[in-house]
């Protein structure tokens, strides 16, 4: 199976009041294609530098990383900005839908930068707003939804243009049990339905049971990775 | 509608009330500036109006050369004769013709230089407002009556009132001493202090024996309908001049250059003024994006997380700036326009204006012009800087990182 997401000696140092913090020290990790990736950990091990250095969100102070083939490491910032539009797909602990657009319009915004004509887009927001359950609801707001609700519009938004590779930043930290579990349940769908790869950050233990693969992170280094289910 | 515009739209509206009081601001510069530029251009209209038919008039016919070296030598022959040709030519009365010469004015107790004109009396009126500005007796009889009319202030210097007597001296076209006494029938105030100081009135025949002139005269004054007609008259003029007659048609702005240039002064002068006024605005609006902007930069950091370049997030900031200005200057406009109407109808005026005018033989309301320069400008500056208000606040999205921005809170 190919490998979506190859990093070799991924280092990551903050600077914090003139003291040198190692988020992430010599990490190794390979992700196939189609997995669906818990990286798991205590807070502060490194779960997020990880996933925002695959995202190209953030640069790392030493290590490669190659996504779906690309260096990333390697790119300008408008190359990382064109990458993270067409291939990546992000799911944010806080929802971080544009708060004066709709469920529809919101899932469209990213097929409108990626330049896809208007009809289409409409009709594969609406499409993939039914597959998560929001059929009816695609022209509310954000503030007229629930929070369970806004998080299934930012999984739409995240897998709507078919992305190689998804990353959820704990998706279900401000879910309730029920609203977590079923969003759990709809990002293993789009995951088996979809083909996309899924590398969630988490320390919930549900997120985990529901990973194929999970990675624990410590003081910035794998310290497990093991295969589930 | 695009989504970037909804967008934009939707973004103004977050705030409504910071919104409808940015737009206010605009909306308020833009009718001020619009009522303003259009009231000073009217003026200038009535400004130049009122002082070319003072005395100038609106283009003069005079000898070659005599604008720059104002010889007395250098002379229109047969001048009454050409003035009623070009009469017919223009199919105005509103022609008439004067000669002109420097002279020592004299009376019992002092002596001024003087500018001494010689007019035709039946026509001067026509050109000129300075026959219905003779606050004290009475204009010129007839072209060959032995009389002058003189400015207030000469009077008052000479020391002469109306029934005195001055003495002209000079210098003939021939060289021979020009001398005459002549009565003041009329003292004039012109509101110039140039004219009521220096200007001395004679009827043309009178001035062209004094001076020996003959036939001859040194400039025929055409006052046309408006200066909106001012090149077809002058073309119609310069046509209608015999062929090889060494006589040039001049404009009112070759003939009174200050006159230009004191507009173009006022102008500028004004525009300083509305230049504060549209920093105010301007650095208002630019509070107001810097404000939508630094509370929004953790929304910034996620568009730019999910693939928008910045450059596309400036362009929406610069579009919701667009939104917000032409919300305030078609608020504006229309209040502005409005207003302006009104005013062009009905005139604009103030307590004692109309009196004060009056006394100059000028209207006593200035209209606002309208044409297409003086209802825009004032909008399209207005627009063009509260677009580049925005402009710094879309730049600063440049230096947004996508991390960092979504950590803000």
């Amino acid at each position: 199976m190919e490998q979506t997401v190859v990093c070799r000696k991924l280092s990551k140092t903050y600077k914090q009041d003139a003291i040198a913090v190692h988020a992430l020290s010599d990490v190794d990790v390979d992700v196939a294609e189609g997995d669906f990736v818990c990286l798991s950990g205590p807070s502060g091990s490194g779960k997020t530098t990880l996933l925002n250095l695959i995202g190209g969100l953030d640069r790392p102070t030493s290590g490669e990383i190659t996504v779906a083939g690309r260096r990333v490491d390697l790119m300008s910032q408008a190359e990382l900005a064109t990458m993270r539009l067409m291939h990546l797909g992000f799911v944010f602990q806080a929802y971080n839908l544009i708060p004066v657009l709709t469920a529809v319009e919101n899932v469209e915004f990213v097929m409108q930068l990626q330049g896809i004509d208007r009809k289409e887009r409409r009709a594969r927001a609406r499409a993939i707003l039914r597959e998560v359950g929001l059929e009816g609801l695609e022209n509310r707001r954000p503030a007229e939804l629930s929070g369970g609700q806004q998080q299934r519009v930012a999984v739409a938004r995240a897998i709507v243009s078919g992305p190689s590779l998804v990353l959820a930043d704990e998706p279900t930290a401000n879910l309730d049990s029920i609203n977590g579990e079923m969003l759990l349940e709809l990002m293993r769908k789009m995951n088996e339905e979809h083909g996309a790869t899924f590398i969630v950050a988490t320390h919930e233990q549900l997120v985990m049971d529901h990973a194929k693969r999970l990675i624990g992170l410590h003081d910035g280094r794998i310290v497990s990775d093991e295969l589930q289910r | 509608m695009g989504i970037t515009l909804r967008l934009a739209w939707r973004n103004i509206w977050r705030h409504p009330r910071r919104t409808f009081l940015t737009a206010s601001a605009i909306a308020f510069a833009v009718a001020i500036l619009l009522f303003m530029v259009t009231l000073q251009l009217g003026s200038y209209d009535m400004m130049i109006d009122s002082s070319l038919r003072l005395y100038h008039g609106h283009l003069q016919v005079q000898p070659e050369g005599y604008l720059d070296k104002p010889r007395i030598r250098n002379t229109i022959s047969d001048a009454r004769a050409l003035g009623s040709h070009i009469r017919k030519l223009v199919g105005s009365s509103s022609v008439s013709v004067r000669a002109m010469s420097a002279a020592l004015a004299s009376s019992r107790v002092r002596s001024y230089g003087v500018q001494v004109i010689g007019v035709e009396t039946d026509y001067e009126g026509k050109v000129s407002t300075i026959p219905g500005l003779v606050k004290r007796g009475r204009f010129l009889s007839s072209d060959d009556a032995a009389e002058a009319i003189i400015g207030h202030v000469l009077a008052r210097n000479l020391k002469v009132d109306i029934g005195g007597e001055i003495t002209l001296l000079g210098t003939g076209m021939d060289g021979s001493v020009a001398a005459t006494v002549a009565p003041v029938v009329g003292i004039f105030e012109s509101g110039s202090a140039e004219l009521d100081r220096h200007l001395v009135q004679l009827p043309l025949g009178a001035f062209q024996d004094v001076f020996s002139m003959r036939d001859r005269a040194h400039t025929i004054v055409v006052l046309g309908d408006s200066l909106d007609e001012l090149e077809i008259l002058m073309g119609a003029v310069r046509a209608g001049l015999p062929p090889e007659s060494r006589l040039a048609v001049l404009s009112w702005e070759a003939l009174v250059p200050g006159l230009k240039q004191a507009i173009q002064a006022d102008w500028i002068s004004g525009w300083f003024l509305y230049a504060c006024l549209i920093m105010i605005v301007t650095f208002s609006i630019m509070n107001t994006f810097l404000m939508s902007v630094l509370e929004r930069t953790r929304e910034f950091g996620i568009m730019l997380a999910l693939g928008a370049k910045p450059v596309s997030i400036g362009a929406l900031i610069m579009l919701e700036s667009t939104w917000l200005t032409l919300l305030g200057v078609a608020v504006g406009m229309t209040v502005g326009i409005a207003i302006v109407v009104y005013f062009h109808t009905y005139g604009f005026t103030y307590p004692g204006m109309e009196e004060l005018m009056a006394f100059y033989n000028l209207p006593g309301v200035i209209k606002p012009e309208i044409s297409t320069l003086s209802l825009t400008l004032g909008p399209a500056v207005v627009l063009l800087a509260t677009c580049a208000a925005a402009l710094y606040p879309a730049l600063r999205i440049r230096l947004l990182k996508p991390v960092e921005a979504m950590r803000a809170v």
